[in-house]
């Protein structure tokens, strides 16, 4: 029984130095790694079209949740290059967190308005998403603000997702800072009172929703409007989005006027390996024909001033004027909001 | 002979043991890890949690447990035992046709359910057609996003499990015990509940503890139908207030339930042995008439329509739809299917081997004073924690052994997490209670005096488990296979989190589309996951279902 025991343990050891053989040597020059939470295909073409100007091959791992977990857990051996997420609150975790790096670059800082940027250059804006309203599309609603989904006339005939997803948590972190915690969660609680249905599914169901007939209003991103309308006629995407106008609200309180804006960004990983190629990645990321790409491909607003809005977009929606309030400042609040939603019982 | 004494005289024994306790150590792994994180946070945020989350959480959890339990045992209970004891139309299709559900992610039901059942969907529009409306506007069914829905998805997915466990007990069970049942004057209902249904008791809570341990961790479709779980409630905690310490506490309470659940349904049949030495011969189908029969069919066609058909046919349409419309099926979708599979058949190869060897050795058969057996029932935890707190808890462990491992060969980076073997580690821990209880249960019915006599005429411990129980539990064993490797192509959760760069799963593609909102365009992923799922299902319903698939069938007299 041993022999077959030894034998059994020569094969595995063989096994496993054969797989250690096989690990790739040290990254190559012309590589960088991007971990990050935004879905692939959203940001493949951009990619695609980095490799294709500075012949630099780029790695993708796409995590859901944990980023900043594993990126920690992998430590100085980590191979991330470039970290990349959807949500302000999320990118400033990283930072933190301390998996990330400042860097400096004046390309990316003339690029960037600074209140989309870490001052210190550890973190960057590549994109724009605005919390816009879905109306049904025959509803005669000229504007509307944040605060007014709580309003009573509304019983029964708002549809949103989560509260506890960051694009509402975003949202309701900026009511917080604007007017306080009593009064948002008196908000939170008359929004509440107004759901048509559970707080749950994604923002497209609520274009779906209404035309759906279980509501009549609803907040979501903007890019979904884009993805939406601009489908092929006769697909369901088509029905929903042509289901609904969008209206851009504003918050009540006096010094802001503006629609509340999240952000999809990077930031260089602290222990990155090709840390000059992931500086070159994002420099590219902000550049004029990317940042174009954005907006065509993904139906996002750019961060660089002066590049056009896809048509679709630019008729359905328009530009934005940007709630002023820094991105810093929302993120902060951002724990106390989630503790909100579980107070009202917003998901509940 | 006591285990005793055969461990301190062969060091092969030693051997054994010894793996298994590294296997079990290696399970502890991501608990230990998981522990350390919930002690070393402050408990502050309890106050919020009691009074505002878990009641809340904790009651959700309790009724769609609940909910999920009675359905699947009803039907699988129930389906296992009409086509077992009976004939009637169409049996010979649905004993394997039962388990198709298995080949069905649960999210992705829910996703084809929610498709289906919308305002705007095909049922409510026909509906509304017969009943004369024109617009959903004036007329709805309530909404599928609810306690009811989830239970409903859950119930009819998860069903198998139960149904299959059923199934083999029930196929296999000596005739002659209800035999004498009927004879001392029980009716055939009476004979079922009091003969037969006990004598199944250990399968079933097998295939329930699975399916209610699939429905704690599942975190797609609950949290798609807006069912705020305790899954849910650690989620929440940890990503949306960046509290891991605090969503690791929720997770060790959890554990701690699934724990003393475990512990109370094997301590409640504690003296019970399950073994029979009787040569065996199956219950003989009786034949059903009129009404009776059509029950019958009635009863065991619906979960396979609700659970498989329907929402296979839902994604055959949308697939339809997307490939004529020009989208083809990409090379990164034909990668992606390698990929799973590869996955796969490495996660079940060694999720296999490492059952085989926890249950082996921790087996009460003969060395009654065994050194102890909490190997097997460690391996329970991995499929307990949820997916990605599963994975969270290996990060730490793995990666420090990876980074050590490297740094004594003079490699660059991370070998092991490059290589995948960190996600095939963490699906061998999440999946090893599969293995470890099929084959305990196969080895629970192999009489403990086979092993004697073996032992007796001078094999050896090991000698024995390769001539005498591994053909004898080779039905156990394919199982198990088939079922870790159709649970492993599912896996998504720890595959987000633990790949290594550039590398999709049918899984995670069908979530990336999801992610971004468009998940009909993941149809086509959807479908291959059904189709490969389907190859397993179906050697499983052979291996399972054949009549010389009974483990005691070949058993000399």
């Amino acid at each position: 029984m041993k022999h077959r025991f030894s034998f059994a343990l020569t094969v595995a050891a063989l096994a496993a130095l054969a797989a250690m053989v096989a690990v790739p040597a040290q990254a190559a020059a012309d590589e960088v790694t991007v971990y990050t939470t935004r879905e692939p295909a959203l940001i493949q073409p951009l990619l695609a079209a980095f490799t294709a100007q500075s012949k630099i091959k780029v790695n993708t791992v796409f995590v859901k949740d944990g980023l900043l977990e594993r990126v920690k857990a992998e430590g100085e051996r980590s191979p991330a290059d470039v970290l990349m997420t959807v949500d302000a609150g999320n990118l400033l975790d990283l930072v933190e967190g301390g998996v990330t790096q400042p860097v400096k670059s004046a390309a990316l800082d003339s690029a960037i308005p600074a209140n989309l940027r870490g001052a210190d250059g550890s973190w960057y804006s590549l994109s724009l998403r605005a919390r816009v309203l879905y109306a049904e599309k025959n509803l005669a609603l000229k504007s509307f603000r944040y605060e007014d989904l709580a309003d009573p006339k509304w019983k029964g005939k708002v549809c949103i997702r989560a509260g506890q997803h960051p694009y509402n948590t975003g949202l309701i972190a900026a009511m917080i800072a604007h007017d306080g915690e009593a009064k948002t969660e008196q908000w939170l609680r008359g929004v509440k009172n107004n759901l048509a249905r559970k707080a749950t599914g994604g923002d497209r169901d609520v274009a779906r929703d209404i035309l759906g007939g279980i509501c009549d209003i609803g907040l979501a991103n903007t890019y979904y409007v884009g993805h939406m309308k601009a489908s092929k006629e006769g697909t369901d995407a088509r029905k929903w989005g042509d289901a609904i106008k969008v209206i851009k609200p504003t918050f009540a309180n006096e010094k802001s006027g503006g629609t509340h804006v999240n952000i999809s960004g990077a930031s260089v990983a602290k222990h990155a390996p090709q840390r000059a190629n992931a500086v070159k990645l994002l420099e590219f990321l902000v550049s004029e024909p990317a940042q174009n790409m954005y907006a065509q491909a993904n139906y996002e607003h750019p961060v660089r001033k002066g590049v056009a809005l896809d048509p679709v977009v630019a008729q359905s929606i328009g530009e934005l004027k940007i709630d002023p309030l820094p991105l810093t400042e929302i993120a902060k609040h951002r724990k106390q909001a989630s503790a909100l939603v579980d107070k009202v019982g917003f998901d509940r | 002979m006591t285990g005793r004494s055969a461990f301190r005289r062969r060091p092969v024994g030693a051997l054994w043991q010894g793996t298994s306790v590294l296997i079990a150590l290696g399970v502890l792994a991501p608990v230990v890890s998981l522990i350390w994180l919930a002690l070393g946070a402050d408990w502050a945020h309890w106050t919020h949690l009691v009074q505002y989350v878990l009641p809340d959480a904790a009651l959700n959890t309790a009724l769609l447990m609940a909910g999920v339990g009675v359905l699947t045992l009803v039907i699988g209970t129930g389906c296992a035992w009409l086509v077992s004891a009976h004939d009637f139309p169409g049996r010979k299709v649905l004993h394997w046709a039962l388990l198709l559900p298995l080949a069905m992610p649960a999210y992705i039901v829910a996703f084809a359910y929610l498709d289906l059942l919308h305002p705007i969907g095909p049922v409510q529009g026909a509906l509304r057609w017969m009943l004369g409306y024109s617009s959903p506007r004036e007329w709805r069914l309530p909404d599928l996003r609810s306690m009811g829905g989830a239970v409903f998805v859950l119930g009819f997915v998860l069903y198998p499990y139960v149904y299959m466990t059923a199934r083999a007990m029930f196929m296999t069970q000596p005739a002659h015990l209800m035999e004498a049942a009927r004879m001392l004057g029980e009716s055939r209902w009476g004979a079922f509940r009091r003969v037969a249904l006990p004598m199944a008791r250990p399968a079933l809570a097998v295939g329930l503890s699975l399916a209610l341990l699939e429905t704690l961790n599942d975190i797609g479709a609950s949290e798609f139908l807006g069912v705020n779980t305790l899954t849910v409630a650690v989620y929440t905690t940890w990503i949306t207030r960046t509290d891991l310490a605090g969503a690791a506490q929720i997770a060790c309470s959890m554990l701690l339930v699934v724990v003393a659940l475990v512990w109370m349904e094997r301590h409640a049949r504690r003296h019970q042995r399950y073994g029979s030495a009787q040569r065996m011969r199956a219950i003989q189908p009786e034949r059903l008439h009129g009404v009776k029969a059509w029950l019958a069919a009635l009863f065991t066609t619906v979960p396979v329509l609700i659970g498989f058909a329907a929402p296979a046919a839902y994604l055959c349409w949308e697939s339809y739809k997307r490939l004529s419309q020009g989208q083809g099926v990409s090379t990164g979708l034909w990668m992606s299917l390698g990929n799973t599979l590869t996955l796969a058949l490495g996660v079940t190869v060694v999720t296999v081997i490492a059952g085989l060897i926890v249950a082996w050795a921790t087996r009460n058969s003969v060395s009654t004073r065994a050194p102890s057996r909490w190997q097997a029932r460690v391996a329970t935890l991995g499929y307990a924690i949820p997916g990605t707190v599963l994975a969270i808890g290996l990060l730490t462990p793995a990666l420090a052994m990876d980074a050590g491992i490297a740094r004594l060969l003079h490699l660059p980076g991370l070998p092991l997490m490059a290589l995948g073997v960190v996600l095939v580690v963490a699906c061998c821990i999440r999946f090893l209670v599969i293995p470890v209880g099929g084959i305990e249960s196969g080895l629970q019915r192999i009489p403990a005096t086979l092993e004697q006599a073996s032992r007796l005429l001078g094999e050896t411990a090991f000698g024995t488990l390769l001539r005498v129980h591994l053909p004898l539990l080779r039905p156990a064993i394919a199982t198990s296979a088939l079922l870790v490797f159709v649970d492993a192509m599912k896996e998504l959760p720890a595959t987000l989190l633990l790949r290594p760069a550039n590398f999709d799963t049918l899984a995670t593609w069908l979530y990336a589309e999801a992610a971004r909102g468009t998940y009909e365009e993941g149809a086509v992923a959807a479908l291959l996951i059904v189709v490969a799922g389907l190859l397993p299902v179906v050697l499983l319903a052979r291996t399972q279902l054949q009549p010389g698939a009974q483990p005691l069938e070949n058993h000399p007299e």
